[in-house]
């Protein structure tokens, strides 16, 4: 039971059907929020637990869930509307963990809404799924009816006064629905543009009415939570941070993949242990610890545990947990660009720095790339991560495109120069 | 919710009324359905043509204008006709570390297609796309539905068994 998260994963067969899921206990979480707390009760142990969200930005969800206005025992409506939606838009390169969890054991996910769903007094719930993932679509929709033809899911819950509904909504591709206004806007139907905060999305979201957007991986932790108890959860973790994550790591190692880890594991540890090292021929040069918008870090900072705050103290995020690593024949100066263009692309558009200011960044970098680079383009660059930096944007996709670019021109600044002297490259990729 | 056959949805198919009427009854707000709405279209045609478009607004009752809005925004939406099956390619970071784009020219090759293009027959179109989430497998693709994963220089014969 130290892995929580995977335990129902096993290698010899496709996903866990419901069968195997109550085999390890499953949906017992369930039964001990709805039939022994209430719903604030459910908050707390959640809060208490440590739990901090997994899409990237790290807030506790218990506390997240806290700020949901419940009603009171006078309130004229004891029973308003709130709305969970579930955040299932993994589309940040390097990014592959939700997928593991929506398609091989799409029960855990399912009990972690409802209790979550309790918790926030949400009638409704809806998964928004990216598009691209048709496997996990078909083994959810499977999965909700099995749990609703059970009473997991459905009107009176368990026999109890709870009902929840959930939609699993297929979206139809653009990073920026991850991006959790955008994703409500999205839900709605319109062009995922990210909304102004405040109002934040537990006070006024869907439609206007409170609304809590959960990660996957988040959600999929609080079933555990909810049957094996807080000081429990609070055991697993390595260091400040609590529980298990998904890490992962991709790039040129050895074993390339994702396993379920304590959080504060050493970053030496994922990549040298689990991932099995570098390929034969290849020399780590450094790795984006948590997806394609966090800072690069070096070798140096292998012995940096994966919790939140020592990542970040380390110089970027923890992020998703997947690393990407930067091999010594891969040229930093062109990953810059490919990743780049794709926060170029997938820019919504909505506010000028980021409209403009991207395909300037991607222009930039392919002058120099093409020998065309001034060693002032340097400083404009340097500018640009500075003027697409957080404060100056309408949300997170500008300032996180940024990250990877502006610790490249810190570690990477002989390589950018290479280009503008001599036209020169460490090695083509591929 | 009503269904009507009559114009001015006479561009939809009832198949296609009926499950957009069925999306509905899931969102406060019928206009939320737009994007499932021209996925249907989409499903039914193979892609979403201005009449087609124009159609779905009248269904919703919201302005063309503000549904074509929305379908240009979504990367899965076609405006323009695509091949019977269309390959997605993963261009983001650690595809293309390990060799995406000579996976990409080696199809577009194949085909004797620019990317973007429908092959003669009408039966593939190429595409580029953001990470498809299983960057363990680099490269990878999305075949129709199907995803493809450790493409290498076999590609043509792990996508078209040839």
């Amino acid at each position: 039971m130290d892995r929580p998260l995977t335990q129902n994963i096993k290698a010899d067969r496709p996903f866990a059907s419901l069968a195997d899921y109550l085999q390890t206990g499953g949906y017992q979480g369930l039964a001990n929020a709805i039939k022994n707390l209430q719903p604030k009760e459910v908050q707390q142990w959640v809060k208490d637990s440590g739990l901090r969200g997994r899409g990237g930005a790290g807030f506790n969800t218990g506390l997240k869930w806290s700020l949901v206005p419940m009603p009171e025992p006078n309130d004229a409506d004891r029973n308003p509307t709130h709305y969970l939606v579930v955040n299932g838009d993994e589309m940040e390169p390097g990014t592959f963990k939700d997928r593991l969890l929506l398609e091989k054991d799409p029960h855990q996910l399912l009990e972690g809404i409802v209790i979550a769903a309790y918790a926030i007094q949400a009638q409704t719930a809806y998964i928004f799924l990216r598009g691209e993932y048709h496997l996990a679509a078909e083994r959810l929709a499977h999965a909700l009816e099995e749990a609703r033809a059970q009473g997991y899911v459905g009107e009176h819950i368990l026999h109890s006064d709870f009902s929840l509904r959930i939609h699993l909504h297929s979206s139809a591709g653009r990073y920026i629905c991850g991006e959790e206004s955008a994703l409500l806007n999205a839900l709605e139907g319109k062009r995922a543009t990210p909304r102004p905060k405040p109002p934040f999305a537990v006070v006024s979201g869907l439609w206007g009415k409170p609304t809590v957007v959960n990660n996957v991986e988040t959600l999929c932790n609080v079933p555990h939570i909810l049957r094996y108890g807080v000081e429990w959860y609070r055991s697993l973790g390595r260091g400040a941070d609590k529980g298990t994550k998904l890490f992962g790591a991709s790039g040129r190692v050895r074993r390339p993949g994702l396993w379920e880890l304590p959080m504060g594991t050493p970053i030496r540890e994922i990549i040298e242990d689990h991932a099995g090292g570098m390929r034969d021929g290849y020399q780590l040069r450094g790795f984006l610890p948590g997806g394609a918008s966090t800072d690069f870090l070096l070798p140096e900072h292998l012995d940096v545990p994966m919790d939140y705050d020592a990542v970040t103290k380390a110089g970027s995020r923890m992020g998703t947990g997947t690393l990407i690593v930067l091999d010594d024949q891969t040229c930093p100066v062109q990953m810059v660009l490919n990743l780049e263009q794709f926060f170029a692309q997938e820019s919504c558009g909505w506010c000028t720095p980021c409209r403009d200011g991207l395909p300037w960044t991607v222009t930039l970098l392919k002058d120099i790339i093409e020998g065309r680079g001034r060693l002032e383009d340097l400083d404009t660059l340097a500018g640009l991560t500075r003027m697409l930096g957080p404060g100056n944007t309408f949300c997170a996709l500008a300032p996180g495109a940024m990250e990877p670019l502006q610790s490249a021109l810190k570690y990477f600044r002989a390589d950018f120069e290479r280009y503008i002297s001599c036209g020169n490259t460490i090695l083509e990729t591929g | 919710m009503q269904e009507s056959t009559n114009p001015p949805f006479a561009g939809l198919s009832s198949a296609e009324i009926g499950e957009i009427h069925s999306e509905m009854s899931h969102y406060e707000d019928k206009s939320a359905v737009s994007i499932e709405a021209l996925k249907i279209v989409q499903k039914h045609r193979g892609w979403v043509s201005d009449d087609s478009l124009v159609a779905v607004a009248e269904l919703l009752a919201i302005a063309p204008a503000q549904l074509e809005g929305v379908a240009t925004f979504y990367n899965l939406i076609y405006r323009q006709p695509v091949g019977k099956t269309v390959i997605h390619v993963c261009n983001s970071v650690t595809c293309w570390m390990l060799g995406a784009e000579q996976v990409r020219e080696r199809l577009c090759r194949h085909l004797n297609v620019e990317l973007g293009e429908m092959s003669q027959d009408g039966e593939y179109t190429i595409l580029p796309i953001v990470c498809l989430g299983a960057c363990d497998h680099a490269p990878v693709a999305m075949v129709g539905d199907q995803l493809i994963l450790d493409l290498a220089d076999n590609t043509v014969k792990q996508i078209f068994g040839e």
